[in-house]
């Protein structure tokens, strides 16, 4: 299933050829496919220990890459992908699937443990993670991994690329859903807030942005770097539906990605409040961590407390 | 007689509008000036202003183009790609999306608007974009077209056209070839390889030439990527010297993408009609072109002095 060269061109050339019958794929995939698996809640909390896991042990491999603004965001992609989601891991470009767009695209690792876990690829290819002539580039990269919406890395763009993505989707009235996760530091980029204008503009109600809320950003906390703060009232003055939910709580974020599907008019922006880091002691709230791998003892310890 | 560029590329958007449903067109409120508003007026549900945020209407262009549509997206020249760099590359260029950047007022014939408005250095910076197709038409008849075969072609293109009414230097039933430059006039002597509105004032450089017997050949190389070697390298055998001209910066423009292919492939004696090192100021357009040596005459004195040097 490589995506990558001619097959790539071709592929994006037509994206939304195949399974163009909305009525027969959703029937198809309710029938055949475990889109949404019915995870307990017990089990979605294991799940992210595995995501956690897997984070750790790929950056860890890899030598380098973003292990605190990954697992930060574990619960909210965890929550997407195995409960609010609409899509097809056999078939990556279905038309009518729900778009997760990782803005933050330093968060790599996350995504990639996330599409692997849900079969988008071999969990064994985690482990390929910043090496040459793997799938799994440094930052995200939609020519090269089944199920990345969007080239990322250079942060601000995610949010104008989502507003496309949801026109696109009302303009072909289809009804899939656009997420973009956004980081709290990369709000500082002025084109975040031409997205977010422009998003209540056109009152994209099938639009949420999730602020990866961690407080950190490269040289420090955000409120010494640029405060951010009041974030929530930001995104309210925009026009957007705000929620503010535990970013490590599975059901708060269930219930607000629930709720913002009954917001009308106006996006809905999801503040969520998480811990750079989280799950691992000594990365919880450890700059040193936003931009590098653990080393060989670490990664024991690490995952000594993932167990 | 003379046409505008941009009411070419309004009209054109209207007939492809009526011919394909997934066009989509965003402007960054310069639609009047851009002439995108003859679509929006057509068409105003497939049609976005995205005010004047350059940087996020480019994220939202490769986002529809990422969701099947082919988006034109224009604002003037000198703030795409220039304001919005970043995104056009790692956004469109990067994934190599369906995304038609057009731009209006190119160059300094902007005129009176001054430095901030003049766009001297877009084809340097789209050119170094991957993937990228770059076109600067020589006339709205190439325009129309230039336009259609973006439409028709998947991946990221650049257009750029003039704010000025631009001289036409292409029959009626003149056909665009992406890639190949068109030979206007054929010639032994030397050869001006030209675009946009330097193409007419190459024209007129040749015939001034033909006077004195120089033989002059004219090639509009309206596709500047990919450009066309061939042509490049024929004229360099062929004629033995090349001059360009374009109304941008010398480096990083058309002069510097031919001297590449002359450099590797024929090494010949080249000069170059372009803007030196510096920023253009307001004035008239006919004035500037005359103030930063853009003009026919310019064309034909450097031919001269080249010739010269050739025959050393």
């Amino acid at each position: 299933m490589s995506l990558s060269g001619q097959g790539a061109k071709k592929e994006q050339a037509n994206p939304e050829a195949s399974a163009d019958n909305k009525a027969e794929a959703v029937t198809f995939m309710q029938e055949k496919l475990p889109y949404n698996p019915s995870l307990s809640f017990e089990e979605m909390a294991a799940m992210a220990k595995r995501l956690r896991r897997h984070i750790v042990t790929m950056t860890g491999k890899a030598g380098s890459g973003h292990p605190g603004g990954s697992l930060s965001a574990v619960e909210i992609v965890t929550a997407l992908f195995f409960k609010i989601l609409r899509h097809d891991p056999i078939n990556p470009r279905w038309p009518e699937r729900d778009r997760f767009i990782l803005s933050k695209g330093h968060a790599a690792p996350l995504l990639y443990a996330v599409l692997a876990e849900r079969g988008y690829f071999p969990l064994e290819e985690l482990e390929t993670l910043r090496k040459l002539n793997s799938r799994l580039q440094g930052h995200a990269d939609m020519t090269a991994t089944p199920g990345v919406e969007m080239s990322s890395g250079s942060l601000g763009q995610g949010l104008s690329f989502s507003i496309g993505v949801a026109l696109a989707g009302r303009l072909d009235k289809r009804d899939y859903r656009a997420y973009a996760l956004l980081g709290d530091g990369e709000c500082d980029e002025g084109q975040v807030w031409e997205a977010a204008m422009a998003s209540a503009h056109y009152k994209l109600d099938n639009l949420v942005a999730i602020v990866d809320h961690n407080d950190q950003q490269i040289d420090g906390w955000n409120c010494d770097v640029m405060n951010l703060e009041p974030l929530p009232d930001k995104w309210k003055a925009f026009g957007w539906h705000t929620i503010e939910v535990d970013g490590h709580d599975l059901l708060q974020l269930i219930a607000a990605f629930e709720k913002a599907k009954q917001v009308k008019v106006k996006p809905t922006a999801i503040i969520a409040h998480t811990i750079k880091g989280k799950g691992v002691s000594f990365m919880e709230r450890n700059l040193d961590f936003h931009g590098k791998a653990p080393n060989a003892a670490e990664i024991e310890k690490a995952l000594e407390e993932l167990k | 007689m003379e046409q505008s560029t941009r009411e070419a590329y309004g009209n054109t958007l209207i007939e492809l509008g009526r011919q394909n449903p997934d066009i989509v067109v965003l402007d960054a409120d310069l639609s009047k000036s851009t002439q995108t508003n003859l679509f929006a007026g057509e068409f105003p549900e497939r049609f976005f202003d995205c005010g004047i945020a350059e940087q996020n209407m480019i994220g939202i262009a490769a986002g529809l183009a990422a969701s099947g549509k082919t988006v034109f997206a224009s604002t003037f020249a000198v703030f795409a790609p220039g304001r919005c760099f970043d995104q056009i590359r790692m956004s469109v260029a990067q994934p190599g999306l369906n995304v038609k950047i057009v731009t209006t007022h190119g160059g300094i014939t902007v005129g009176e608007d001054g430095t901030s408005h003049h766009a001297i250095e877009d084809l340097a910076l789209i050119c170094s974009l991957p993937g990228f197709t770059v076109i600067v038409p020589a006339d709205a008849i190439e325009t129309t077209q230039a336009i259609k075969v973006a439409a028709q072609t998947y991946g990221p293109f650049y257009i750029r056209l003039s704010r000025p009414k631009t001289r036409v230097v292409h029959a009626p039933g003149y056909k665009f070839t992406p890639g190949k430059a068109v030979t206007l006039r054929e010639g032994k002597d030397i050869t001006v390889i030209a675009i946009g509105i330097m193409v007419s004032a190459a024209l007129d450089a040749a015939l001034s030439l033909a006077r004195d017997g120089i033989d002059c050949r004219v090639l509009s190389m309206s596709t500047i990527k990919p450009i066309d070697r061939d042509a490049i390298i024929k004229a360099a055998t062929e004629t033995g010297a090349i001059v360009t001209a374009e109304e941008h910066l010398r480096r990083g423009g058309l002069g510097s993408a031919v001297a590449q292919v002359v450099a590797e492939q024929s090494p010949v004696p080249m000069s170059f009609i372009a803007i030196s090192d510096v920023y253009a100021k307001s004035g008239k357009a006919q004035e500037l072109l005359q103030r930063y040596r853009l003009t026919a005459g310019d064309i034909e004195s450097t031919a001269r002095s080249l010739i010269l040097k050739k025959q050393k």
